[in-house]
C-alpha cells in the first residue's frame, strides 16, 4: 500500500518544475517532495500562512510557533515568510501558486472534484481546498484510482462538489490522466495494467492518447 | 479609542454575555488565545456564536467550547480533527456553518475594512453558492460573501506592548490580523508583555489601535 502511494507521489514529482510555487494536500502528496529531482527546487506554500514549509521544526523553541496545513510541527526555510491567513489565500486564490496536489474522494471527465463531504457520514469541511483548486494554475489530483474497487473517476461526480472544471490532471498507481474539452485522456500506463483493465477500474470512458507511454517514475 | 486595559482572566470572563458572536484566532489551536477561551468557559456565557478556522481538537481551542455546549454555532472551515464537532452536528445540537477557508478570511478582513463583502470565484457551482447572490464581472461569476463582525474577538499574539501593538511569530498570525479590526471588543492574550513602543513601528502587525484589553500574564 505505501509503495502504491509512493509510485503516485514519484510520478506526480516529475510534473513540478524548477521555482514552482507547490501547495500539497495531506496524505500522499505530502510525500511528492522525496521524489524531486535533485536540480530541482520548489517553494511550499502552506494555507495556514506562509512560503518555505519544511517537514521538520528547526528548533524547540521554535516548535510552538509553527504548524503545517494538518496542525502539526513543522519548520520555515531561511528564505521563508510568514503571513496572515488574508494574504495566504490571496496567494492561492490570486493564482500565484503554480501546482497544487491533492487528493480526491471523486473526480469526473469534466473536471470537477469532490473531496470535502460525503453527506450523513463525514462532514470534515473543505478548509482550502476549494480556494486552492480554484486559484492553483494546476491542480493535480493523486490518488489510488479505486475506492477498494469502487470508481472514484466518473463520468460525473455524485458527491457534492469542491469545485466545478478546475481539474488538469489525475495521477493514480494505473496511469496518467490529462483531463480535456473531450474527456479524459489517458496518457501514460502503468505496465502492470492492461489498458482494458485501467478501463475497467475507471467508470468515464478513458480517450487513449496516440502516444501513451509507459508511466516513468 | 480609550486606553488600553490590562485585566485578570476573571475580569477577561465577566465580558462574555449570552448570545454573544466571538471571533477566535487560530488554525488547530495554532495562534489561539487559549487562557482567553478558558474565560469564556468561567464566564459560563451560553447560546455563543463562534467564529474561527477551525473546531480545533477536542476539549481545546474552540473545541472547548463545543465541549461546554456553550457554542450554539460555529463558523468555520474544517472541523474533520474533533469528532464532537461531527457528533453534536449529526444531532442537530450545533448549527455549522462550513466556509471556505480564503473566503472567511476575507469575509472577517471586510468585516473590519467597511466593505460591503467580497466577490470571489471560490464556490461557484458547488453547494456554497446555495442562497448567494452571483455577479458577474467581465464575463466571469463570483459569489458575494458578505462580512463578518463579532461582539469579541481573541487575539494571540507572541509579544504585546503597553499601548496594545502586537508583534506575531511563526505561522500563529493565520486569521489573528483579520480578527482584530473585526470586532467591538478587542482581547489580547501574549506569550511575552514589553513597555510601549518596544516592539518598534517596523515590526508592528496588529496596531494597537485596534486592541482594547490585554490579558494579564504571558507564557507558562
Amino acid at each position: 500500500m505505501e509503495d502504491k502511494k509512493s509510485f503516485i507521489a514519484a510520478r506526480v514529482a516529475k510534473e513540478l518544475k524548477d521555482g514552482d510555487v507547490v501547495n500539497l494536500g495531506i496524505g500522499l502528496p505530502t510525500l511528492v517532495p522525496q521524489f524531486l529531482d535533485p536540480s530541482i527546487s520548489i517553494t511550499l506554500q502552506s494555507e495556514n500562512g506562509f512560503v518555505g514549509l519544511k517537514a521538520k521544526a528547526d528548533s524547540e523553541e521554535d516548535a510552538p510557533y509553527i504548524v503545517n496545513a494538518g496542525g502539526a510541527p513543522a519548520g520555515v526555510e531561511a528564505t521563508g515568510a510568514f503571513f496572515s491567513s488574508a494574504d495566504s489565500f490571496t496567494i492561492i486564490r490570486g493564482g500565484h501558486v503554480d501546482a497544487t496536489v491533492l487528493g480526491s474522494l471523486q473526480v469526473d471527465e469534466k473536471g470537477n472534484i469532490a473531496n470535502w463531504i460525503i453527506p450523513g457520514k463525514m462532514v470534515p469541511g473543505m478548509g482550502g481546498a476549494m480556494d486552492l483548486v480554484v486559484g492553483a494554475k494546476k491542480v493535480i489530483v493523486a490518488m489510488e484510482h479505486t475506492n477498494k474497487g469502487k470508481h472514484k473517476i466518473l463520468k460525473e461526480c455524485t458527491l457534492p462538489l469542491t469545485a466545478k472544471g478546475q481539474v488538469n490532471m489525475i495521477v493514480t498507481e494505473m496511469g496518467v490522466m490529462d483531463v480535456t474539452p473531450e474527456g479524459l485522456v489517458l496518457t501514460e500506463y502503468n505496465p502492470e495494467f492492461t489498458v482494458e483493465q485501467i478501463q475497467e477500474a475507471t467508470e468515464a470512458k478513458l480517450i487513449i492518447a496516440d502516444d501513451l507511454k509507459e508511466m516513468a517514475v | 479609542m480609550a486606553k488600553v486595559k490590562t485585566i485578570t482572566q476573571k475580569e477577561a470572563a465577566g465580558l462574555f454575555k449570552d448570545g454573544m458572536t466571538i471571533m477566535i484566532g487560530g488554525f488547530m489551536v495554532n495562534g489561539t488565545a487559549e487562557r482567553l477561551v478558558e474565560a469564556i468557559v468561567e464566564s459560563g456565557a451560553k447560546d455563543l456564536t463562534i467564529i474561527c478556522n477551525d473546531a480545533g481538537f477536542p476539549n481545546r481551542g474552540t473545541g472547548r467550547l463545543l465541549e461546554t455546549r456553550q457554542a450554539k454555532k460555529l463558523i468555520a472551515s474544517h472541523v474533520g480533527l474533533n469528532k464532537t464537532c461531527g457528533e453534536q452536528y449529526s444531532a442537530g445540537e450545533l448549527d455549522l456553518v462550513l466556509t471556505p477557508q480564503g473566503t472567511l478570511a476575507e469575509q472577517i478582513r471586510s468585516g473590519g475594512a467597511g466593505l460591503g463583502g467580497v466577490l470571489t470565484p471560490t464556490g461557484i457551482g458547488t453547494t456554497v453558492a446555495d442562497g448567494k447572490q452571483i455577479v458577474e464581472v467581465d464575463g466571469k461569476e463570483y459569489l458575494l460573501e458578505k462580512p463578518l463582525k463579532a461582539d469579541i474577538a481573541l487575539i494571540k499574539a507572541y509579544q504585546v506592548d503597553e499601548a496594545g501593538n502586537v508583534r506575531y511569530k511563526g505561522s500563529t498570525r493565520n486569521f489573528n490580523n483579520m480578527m482584530a479590526t473585526a470586532a467591538d471588543i478587542v482581547i489580547v492574550e501574549a506569550d511575552q508583555h514589553v513597555e510601549a513602543g518596544a516592539i518598534g513601528p517596523d515590526f508592528v502587525e496588529t496596531p494597537g489601535i485596534y486592541v482594547d484589553y490585554i490579558l494579564e500574564g504571558g507564557a507558562n
